[in-house]
C-alpha cells in the first residue's frame, strides 16, 4: 500500500524537525570553530564574518593532542575488536550448544545489561589498581569490553540462533572443526549484527569521560575527550580552540560509523533472501 | 566406496522416547539403499547417526569395516545432501563446492578439476559464479549434490533431498540421482517418506515404522511379498485393499468369507489357513489383482457397485464398494464404467495376501 499524502506530509515534517534538532548543535560547533573568540559571543549562530583556522592549527600542532588522539583510537579499536571477538564466540557457543549450561551463561551476560557499570566504579578502580594497570591506556580496555559484552552477546546469540542448524552440520561433514565453522561460516553470516554491535559500542567508548577521568592522570596516557575537557579553564576558556578540537575528535567516529553503516546495509540486503 | 553396517543400533531421545529401536542393516558396496517410512519413523535419525550428527544410544555402526561410533563426522568420509540444501549463503556455487576440499587442503589445481567435473555432470557450469540466493530450487539441489560428489566420499547420504521441489522437477531429479548412482558406482543411502521414490530408486528398501524395521528387500520383493500389513499398505499406489474376513470350512473346503462374498481357497494356502477356521483374518488384494468379469462367475465372484471412475488413460482406477468394504480396483481401459454400475470381479488367486488380525503379520509365506 502506498502511504497517503497527509501521512507523507506528517512524516516529512517530523523527520525535518528531528533533523534540525540533531544538526543544530553540530552546526553551532562547526561555525563557531572557525570564528575568533569575540565573534562567538557576539553572534553564536551566524556564519563567521572573519574566518580563522587558528583553532584547528593549534589543536593539530599541539603535541599533546596527537597523543590523545592516538590513545583514544587505540583504546576504541582494541576494545571493539575484543567485544566483537569475545562476544561472537560466546554467542556462538550459547546459541548452538545443546545443553542447559549455556542458558545460565546467557542469563549471566544479560544480567550485565541491567546494572549500570558506573555503580561499580570504586571496585573497578581497586581491581584495575591491583592489576597494575592504573594510569595507563590499558586500564580502560577491560572496563569497556565488560561494558560492551552484554549487548554483544544479546544481539549476536539471537542472530546465530536464527541460522539453520543444517549449515553447521554441512560444514561439519565437509570437515570443518568448530573454530573453522566460526571463522568461515558464522562470522561472514553475522556481519550485519557485528556492525550493529560495533556502532552501538563505538560512541560510548570514544566519548567516555568518566573512566579516563578516574583512572588516568599522566599526560601521555590521556584520551581525547579527557584532554579536551581539560581545556576548559576555571576563569576563561579558549572556545575557538575547544570547538576545533571537538570537531576533530568527531571525525574518526563519523568515519568508522560510515564504514560500519555501509557494511550494515550491505549485510541487510544480502541476508534478505534466505536459501 | 564402502560398505555400511548397522548392528543393533538404538537411539533414545530423553529417557524414554525411542526414535530408533534395535536396527540392523547391511549396506553393500555400490548399493543404493532407501530408508522409507511415515514421518517420525526414525529414518532421518538413522541417517544422522550414520553421518555422526547424532549420538548412538546403543549398538555399533561400521563404515568400510571400521567402527565409527566415536569418530567425528569429518573423519567418517561421508557426504550428505540435506532437505533444505544447506548451501553456504555467503559463498558462490564454486566456493560452496570447493569448501570441503579446501578444508582438507587439496591442491588448488585438483580442486578446480573436481569442481568443474562435478559441475559438468550436473549441468551447472554456468552457475559457478552465482550465490545460492540467485538459484532456483532445482539448481540449489544440484549444487548440494555437487558439493557431495567433489569430495568422492565413501558413502553418500541423502536426507529427503527432493521434498522441497515441485512434482515435475522431482521426477526429473529422481532419474538424475539414479543415473548419478550408476555413473559414480557409489554407496548411497537415501531417506524419503515417498514410497514411489523408494520403489523407483532403491536397489534395496528398508521400511521403518516407529523406529522398528518392518522389512528389508528389493522393491519387487516388498511389493509382491510384504511381511506385514503395514508394508503391504505402505508400498504401492493406489494402496493394497485390506478387508476383514472369516475363515470357514464349507463342504470340506476352506473359504474366506467377507460377508458379502466368499473366496474358496486351495492348495498350500488352504492348508496354512486351516488353523484359522472360525477366526477372523485380513485379506489383502492389490488393485491390479482383480480380474474384471463381464458375467458373474459362480465361485469367487466379487459383486460391487462403482462409486468413482478415474480414467487415467493407460488404466482406469475404480472406487467400488461391496456391502462391507470400499475397494480400489485398477482395470484396463478396454471397458467403459459409469458411476452406479454393477461390476463383477474375481481375485487373482495367486496374489492373495492373508494377515493375522492381531499381529498383522503375513500368514503362510
Amino acid at each position: 500500500m502506498k502511504p497517503s499524502l497527509p501521512y507523507k506530509i506528517v512524516t516529512y515534517v517530523v523527520l525535518t524537525l528531528w533533523a534540525l534538532i540533531v544538526i543544530f548543535p553540530l552546526w553551532t560547533l562547526m561555525v563557531n570553530s572557525f570564528k575568533p573568540k569575540r565573534d562567538i559571543f557576539k553572534d553564536p549562530f551566524s556564519l563567521p564574518t572573519e574566518v580563522t583556522v587558528d583553532g584547528y592549527l593549534n589543536a593539530w600542532t599541539d603535541s599533546n593532542f596527537s597523543f590523545y588522539f592516538r590513545n583514544s583510537f587505540f583504546i576504541t579499536t582494541v576494545s571493539l575488536f575484543l567485544i566483537l571477538f569475545l562476544g561472537s564466540i560466546a554467542a556462538y557457543s550459547i546459541a548452538k550448544w545443546r545443553s542447559k549450561i549455556p542458558g545460565l551463561f546467557y542469563i549471566y551476560f544479560i544480567a550485565g545489561l541491567m546494572i549500570p557499570l558506573r555503580l561499580g566504579t570504586i571496585n573497578l578502580l581497586q581491581t584495575i589498581k591491583a592489576m597494575g594497570l592504573l594510569d595507563t591506556v590499558f586500564s580502560l580496555i577491560p572496563v569497556y569490553v565488560a561494558m560492551g559484552l552484554p549487548i554483544a552477546v544479546f544481539v549476536l546469540t539471537d542472530f546465530i540462533r536464527a541460522l539453520p542448524d543444517e549449515l553447521f552440520e554441512a560444514a561439519k561433514i565437509d570437515g570443518a572443526n568448530r573454530f573453522g565453522i566460526y571463522l568461515k561460516i558464522v562470522i561472514p553470516l553475522i556481519r550485519p549484527a557485528l556492525s550493529t554491535v560495533a556502532i552501538f559500542n563505538l560512541i560510548p567508548i570514544w566519548n567516555d569521560l568518566w573512566f579516563p577521568l578516574i583512572f588516568i592522570r599522566t599526560e601521555d596516557q590521556r584520551t581525547l575527550i579527557l584532554g579536551i575537557s581539560l581545556l576548559f579553564g576555571q576563569y576563561q576558556s579558549n572556545w575557538t580552540y575547544i570547538l576545533s578540537a571537538l570537531a576533530i575528535s568527531a571525525v574518526p567516529v563519523l568515519v568508522l560509523y560510515l564504514a560500519f553503516a555501509k557494511q550494515f546495509i550491505k549485510g541487510l540486503t544480502a541476508g534478505a533472501v534466505k536459501g | 566406496m564402502a560398505t555400511v553396517e548397522l548392528r543393533n543400533v538404538s537411539k533414545l531421545f530423553g529417557a524414554n522416547v525411542k526414535a530408533v529401536d534395535n536396527v540392523n542393516i547391511t549396506i553393500n558396496d555400490k548399493e543404493f539403499v532407501v530408508l522409507v517410512g511415515p514421518s517420525g519413523c526414525g529414518k532421518t535419525t538413522t541417517l544422522r547417526m550414520i553421518a555422526g550428527l547424532e549420538d548412538i544410544t546403543s549398538g555399533e555402526i561400521y563404515i568400510d569395516g571400521t567402527l565409527v561410533n566415536d569418530i567425528t563426522p569429518k573423519d567418517r568420509d561421508i557426504a550428505m545432501v540435506f532437505q533444505n540444501y544447506a548451501l553456504y549463503p555467503h559463498m558462490t556455487v564454486y566456493d560452496n563446492m570447493a569448501f570441503g576440499l579446501r578444508i582438507r587442503k587439496y591442491p588448488k589445481q585438483e580442486i578446480q578439476t573436481r569442481v568443474n567435473e562435478a559441475a559438468q555432470i550436473l549441468h551447472i557450469e554456468e552457475l559457478l559464479d552465482r550465490r545460492p540466493k540467485a538459484l532456483s530450487g532445482g539448481q540449489r539441489q544440484r549444487v548440494a549434490v555437487g558439493r557431495a560428489i567433489v569430495r568422492k566420499p565413501k558413502a553418500f547420504l541423502f536426507d529427503e533431498p527432493l521434498s522441497n521441489l515441485d512434482a515435475k522437477l522431482r521426477v526429473q531429479m529422481r532419474a538424475e540421482i539414479s543415473a548419478l548412482h550408476t555413473r559414480l558406482q557409489a554407496t548411497m543411502i537415501y531417506v524419503t517418506h515417498d514410497q514411489v521414490e523408494a520403489m523407483t530408486m532403491g536397489d534395496k528398501i528398508v521400511v521403518l515404522k516407529d523406529g522398528i524395521i518392518q522389512q528389508i528387500g528389493s522393491p519387487l520383493e516388498l511389493y509382491n511379498h510384504p511381511k506385514n500389513r503395514f508394508v503391504a499398505a505402505f508400498i504401492g499406489s493406489p494402496p493394497m485393499n485390506i478387508m476383514t474376513a472369516k475363515i470357514l470350512e464349507k463342504d470340506g473346503k476352506i473359504v474366506a468369507d467377507e460377508g458379502d462374498f466368499q473366496i474358496e481357497l486351495e492348495g498350500k494356502l488352504a492348508d496354512t489357513l486351516k488353523s484359522y477356521i472360525n477366526k477372523e483374518v485380513l485379506i489383502g488384494i492389490r488393485p491390479e489383482d482383480f480380474v474384471y468379469t463381464q458375467t458373474p462367475q459362480k465361485t469367487n465372484n466379487i459383486r460391487t457397485h462403482v462409486e468413482v471412475v478415474e480414467p487415467l488413460g493407460a488404466e482406469i482406477h475404480l472406487y467400488v464398494s461391496t456391502q462391507n468394504h470400499q475397494l480400489i480396483v485398477r482395470v484396463q481401459p478396454r471397458y467403459e464404467f459409469h458411476v452406479g454400475d454393477e461390476a463383477n470381479f474375481a481375485p487373482d488367486m495367486e496374489k492373495l495376501h492373508f494377515f493375522d488380525i492381531d499381529s498383522e503379520e503375513i500368514i503362510g509365506a
